[in-house]
């Protein structure tokens, strides 16, 4: 009687074991639900059920341990001002690019260990146009597929930001 | 033969897996060198044990030694004391010998202010401004080595 329950507990520890694991590892998913990533992402309709509105993405974090991020990704990151909350946004530019703040004339260098990470919705974004560079740290893996709903399924190409980054070699 | 190896190979994959759960998840161990912290850890280093629960729960108070990514390096782990949380107004030195130039900051909400215990040789928000929260990756709660000079912190 007791034999099986004691197997099946030792399989649901293994199972949950393995898979904190691989989401720490390899890569999870997450669920959007914003505008600021439109039209690459998009919030969804409310639908009967209340509940699978926006796009499911999956992102990696195998290149995350090394920070191995290009200029155009789209990552999920940490909000600086609610630990608790996650963020997906486009890396705009990284340690030492200069960029032309969107909105005004100001030209700044993003300083040392940090980033400018911007969502492509533009104005309804919360993002570095507010928090100013956030630093690496906060980003946990790179976005690259929309796994959810079936008919937008794809990958989520690296779109390198045009006449927005000069790297600091060519200032 | 192979089912000898694939069994040996799954028990290695779950040990690997407990291994990383605990050390993601509940505490690890972590050898501290340099000077900022002086005199509460050495300067030549220590071998700390780190919890990682009070982070999660954000169960960090003032006071408490943290282990860090660095904002100006996410490669490089920085180990300080939390002076601030959000929403506290703070008194700060910049340089530790201008007592007269003392300035205010309001930690903004989401962030907490570290300094290392020796303001002389220590780079720390006084240099790089509040550090986010989420960058926290443990609070210290004990000194394992040197085994003289075992403490609970």
């Amino acid at each position: 009687m007791a034999e099986p329950a004691w197997l099946l507990a030792k399989r649901s520890a293994t199972a949950a074991l393995l898979s904190i694991t691989l989401t720490d590892i390899v890569g999870n998913i997450a669920r959007t639900h914003g505008d600021s990533m439109q039209p690459t992402l998009q919030p969804g309709e409310k639908n009967l059920l209340g509940f699978l509105k926006g796009d499911i993405v999956f992102f990696e974090k195998i290149s995350a341990a090394a920070y191995k991020y290009h200029r155009g990704d789209v990552v999920v990151l940490r909000s600086p001002s609610d630990p608790n909350q996650w963020m997906i946004k486009r890396l705009i530019a990284m340690q030492g690019d200069w960029i032309n703040v969107p909105g005004s004339y100001e030209i700044l260098q993003i300083p040392k260990g940090r980033c400018w990470v911007e969502g492509d919705g533009g104005n309804i974004s919360l993002d570095s146009r507010t928090f100013g560079a956030l630093p690496l740290g906060l980003v946990q893996g790179r976005v690259t597929h929309k796994i959810w709903p079936p008919h937008r399924f794809g990958r989520v190409e690296r779109v390198f930001p045009k006449g927005r980054v000069m790297l600091d070699d060519e200032v | 033969m192979f089912s000898d190896i694939a069994r040996k190979f799954c028990q290695v994959f779950n040990l690997f897996c407990c291994v990383h759960v605990f050390h993601a998840h509940v505490g690890q161990l972590h050898y501290v060198v340099g000077p900022s912290m002086f005199p509460t850890l050495n300067a030549t280093g220590d071998l700390l044990f780190l919890e990682r629960f009070s982070v999660r729960f954000q169960k960090v108070n003032v006071g408490d030694i943290v282990v860090a990514c660095s904002p100006e390096n996410p490669r490089v782990l920085i180990c300080k004391r939390v002076l601030a949380v959000e929403g506290d107004s703070i008194s700060v030195l910049p340089e530790p010998y201008a007592q007269d130039a003392a300035k205010n900051v309001l930690i903004p909400k989401g962030h907490v202010w570290l300094q290392g215990d020796d303001p002389y040789k220590s780079r720390d928000s006084r240099h790089y401004g509040p550090v986010p929260y989420a960058l926290l990756q443990g609070k210290v709660q004990l000194r394992i080595w040197p085994p003289h000079s075992w403490k609970k912190f």
